[in-house]
């Protein structure tokens, strides 16, 4: 399954490498990864989406805490979030057959950004589903997809469900004031592996 | 500068060189003895060492400063250092600080690097090691401005020995090294140290563990490394004996509880005792202290303790869940955590349960080479059973990685924390000899042993200079039955007795130490052990006794890779060497 955590992290040379090899270490797979400042001065947020075991977001978690670079994990799970993602998408186009794509553009409220004689480029905002939809259904066309650039997703809560608001309610981390759950239900199953 | 004024620079702010930097951070840090090899990047901080009171010692290799500083820092629970230059003195120490990695050992090393304006060049000597040691450090630090040392310095100490220990790695340019900086000690005194925000140990939780533990039948403690970490060795006894409840160790775990205490049953594991394998599927609670279920211990996940429920007190959220679910967690200090939970619990009889493990051992004791007739020929279980008897316990046993390593877990009874030093998690071959030579620096006034087969001996035997040139006492036992001795147990046991590339050559061991100047004997029987270990102990300097023991000899019993607990290869009820199969 998908585990999205939004980590906040200190913004030096050196960290994104900490935060990708811990995935490597852990043989688990990053889907996407973002950066970029984060309201608080010194620290950068990141959105990570991993596809790992249902059981491995403890894990994950409680590793990327023990990276000295990262200050805060928040493990969104299936709580309420707004999730987003961009993609800039080029698209072989003439004058003969762009219209088509303008209507399909209109239907996914995209918007066309750049447009020449052979090609035109759509900027689409959105959950990962809409993006996909209209690559698949630009893919059926004729018009040819040249180019496809993607953000990765972006997730926040919903709410007043900021860290900074958990904080200052006095919860130690933002997932433990979540879920009331018992110890060891909240860390999850134990991979299912086999040793050597 | 004499040392009165180094240590001014603790309390006075002082404009000192980076390379000056480097050992009062050090001396500030009560640092006394440092393991390292110089070489062009590290030059300039060896050229300020004379200038600091701080004793310095030279290795042969870097593998063996890495080593020894861990060696040191498991000997005396301080923080073990080490020094290197840049490139290949770096990743020379790659082995030593993966080996403290895995067995949460604090360590911190401090390697040169080129000069900043070269950085990214392949100039010469440059690795990038920080990459290279990001997975095997708890953290690293790529410095190049003086200014930047001591903090880095100070915090590596922070990380290195709070929550779950571990390596540190420094690197510093040469340039930072060679540059001046005001040195302000306290000034560079990291941030307060930041609990893992996932311990978690609440009341609840608390009530929880101690209800299982009252109202269990067949409970166990599975006493782990942790327990030394924490300094917890009270508190498990104390769980213990209040509650009657046997504990097994694990290999890490040996000396955390007293091997002669009544209810210690032994090591449990993939060599460990049958009635200690057995009573933990039997078990209805398992108390685990300061380990982490790794898979030599639990066999398979899916057929471990099947009856029992499991109660996990471990630093290391990380580790919670991750091979073996866990009915109730107490993730915290295994010191802080006891020390709440045992209010709790008032007393037990725990007898019947006690009774029944003792009970089953009946057949294995039969088993056991110590109760097989005794040609005079040598096994290497004699040797560690007698060097156990010799030195009364009291000895600081270092070994190697391999049969040899697991029959003084079994036949070596440590009484003491901090007596066994052994590679664990990563199983380090050529650990054993540098690591006595860090343990010795740490205890002068400890008998050190050196344990290591003929394979793993060769790996780091250089480091002989390294105890001749220190004038320390260590006595070294090389257990050789002229084979690769493990590898080959398992070409005998799982791939058809083809001993490809296990067979092994060895130097005369005794000549070789006599080369260094070190004296030693070799020992072909067991009539002449007791001899040779006395004189061992009885010579001022260091000594080598190279132990002919029996070539083919395996390490029973076995759980195979894979396998449950209960499914072991026992000890042969008789010795399949000198008897014959058709005698059962």
């Amino acid at each position: 399954m998908l585990h999205t955590f939004v980590a906040y992290v200190e913004d030096k040379p050196g960290v994104l490498t900490r935060v990708a090899s811990l995935f490597r270490r852990l043989n688990i797979n990053i889907n996407s990864l973002t950066v970029g400042r984060s309201e608080r001065p010194g620290l950068s947020r990141m959105t990570i989406v991993a596809d790992a075991d249902e059981s491995a977001a403890n894990r994950m978690r409680a590793s990327l805490y023990k990276l000295e670079v990262v200050v805060e994990v928040d493990d969104i799970g299936k709580s309420a979030s707004v999730t987003r993602e961009l993609a800039l998408i080029k698209v072989a186009a003439t004058a003969e057959n762009r219209s088509s794509v303008f209507e399909l553009a209109e239907v996914f409220r995209a918007r066309i950004v750049d447009l020449t004689s052979e090609s035109l480029m759509i900027e689409i905002t959105g959950v990962e589903s809409k993006i996909e939809g209209l690559i698949q259904v630009l893919n059926e066309q004729e018009n040819r997809v040249l180019e496809v650039c993607r953000s990765g997703k972006m997730t926040m809560r919903r709410g007043q469900h900021t860290s900074r608001v958990l904080r200052a309610l006095g919860a130690v981390d933002g997932a433990s004031a979540q879920s009331a759950n018992l110890l060891p239900e909240a860390y999850g199953e134990p991979e299912a592996t086999e040793p050597e | 500068m004499s040392t009165n004024e180094s240590n001014a620079h603790l309390t006075t702010p002082t404009r000192l060189t980076g390379a000056e930097i480097v050992w009062a951070t050090l001396v500030g840090e009560g640092v006394t003895d440092v393991f390292g090899y110089p070489g062009g990047a590290i030059l300039p901080v060896y050229d300020a060492l004379r200038k600091f009171p701080i004793h310095h010692v030279l290795v042969r290799h870097e593998q063996g400063a890495s080593h020894m500083a861990d060696g040191y820092a498991r000997a005396s629970g301080k923080v073990g250092v080490a020094i290197a230059t840049s490139g290949p003195g770096a990743t020379n120490l790659v082995t030593g600080i993966a080996t403290a990695m895995l067995d949460s050992i604090p360590m911190v090393c401090i390697t040169g690097n080129v000069s900043s304006k070269v950085l990214g060049t392949d100039a010469f000597q440059e690795v990038d090691i920080t990459g290279i040691t990001l997975p095997i450090t708890k953290h690293n630090f790529m410095i190049n401005r003086p200014e930047d040392i001591a903090p880095a310095i100070r915090y590596a100490f922070q990380i290195a020995k709070s929550g779950r220990p571990g390596p540190v790695l420094v690197d510093i340019t040469k340039d930072a090294q060679q540059a001046t900086a005001i040195f302000d000690f306290a000034a560079a005194k990291p941030a307060p140290y930041k609990p893992h925000p996932m311990l978690h140990c609440t009341s609840e939780h608390l009530a929880a563990a101690a209800d299982l533990i009252r109202n269990a039948k067949r409970p166990i403690i599975l006493a782990g490394h942790g327990i030394m970490r924490a300094n917890a060795m009270e508190q498990v006894r104390t769980l213990a004996e209040r509650m009657q409840i046997p504990v097994g160790t694990t290999l890490l775990g040996i000396g955390s509880f007293p091997a002669s205490h009544p209810l210690n049953m032994g090591m449990m594991g993939m060599h460990g005792e049958s009635w200690v394998n057995n009573a933990i599927q039997e078990a209805d609670l398992l108390i685990a202290c300061g380990m982490r279920f790794d898979d030599r211990v639990i066999g398979t996940p899916a057929t471990y303790a099947p009856n029992a429920k499991k109660i996990h007190i471990e630093i290391d959220p990380a580790e919670i869940n991750k091979n073996i679910k866990v009915d109730v967690a107490l993730v915290g200090d295994l010191h802080h955590v006891l020390e709440q939970l045992l209010p709790l619990l008032p007393g037990r009889d725990g007898s019947a349960w006690i009774n029944a493990i003792n009970s089953s051992k009946g057949t294995a004791a039969v088993r056991d080479i110590r109760n097989l007739p005794d040609s005079g020929h040598l096994y290497a279980a004699h040797v560690m059973h007698d060097l156990w008897r010799i030195t009364g316990g009291n000895a600081v046993v270092c070994t190697d990685v391999g049969q040899h390593q697991m029959w003084e877990a079994q036949y070596y009874r440590h009484d003491q924390p901090r007596t066994l030093i052994t590679s664990g998690g990563l199983g380090t071959m050529g650990f054993a000899l540098p690591a006595a030579i860090g343990a010795k620096i740490a205890c002068p006034e400890k008998e050190v042993w050196v344990i290591a087969g003929d394979g793993g001996f060769q790996m780091t035997a250089s480091e002989l200079a390294t105890i001749v040139q220190e004038k320390i006492k260590i006595n070294i036992a090389v257990i050789n039955n002229g084979y690769l001795g493990m590898v080959r147990q398992w070409q005998e046991f799982f791939y058809e007795r083809n001993y490809q590339s296990t067979p092994l050559v060895s130097p005369d061991f005794v000549k070789l130490a006599d080369a260094h100047g070190i004296p030693g004997i070799a020992v072909r029987d067991r009539g002449d052990l007791e001899a040779a270990v006395d004189e061992a102990r009885g010579v001022e300097g260091a000594f080598l006794i190279n132990f002919l023991v029996e070539q083919e000899d395996s390490v029973y019993p076995m759980i195979p890779a894979g396998s449950a607990l209960h499914e072991m290869i026992r000890r042969p009820s008789h010795n399949p060497l000198i008897e014959k199969p058709e005698d059962e």
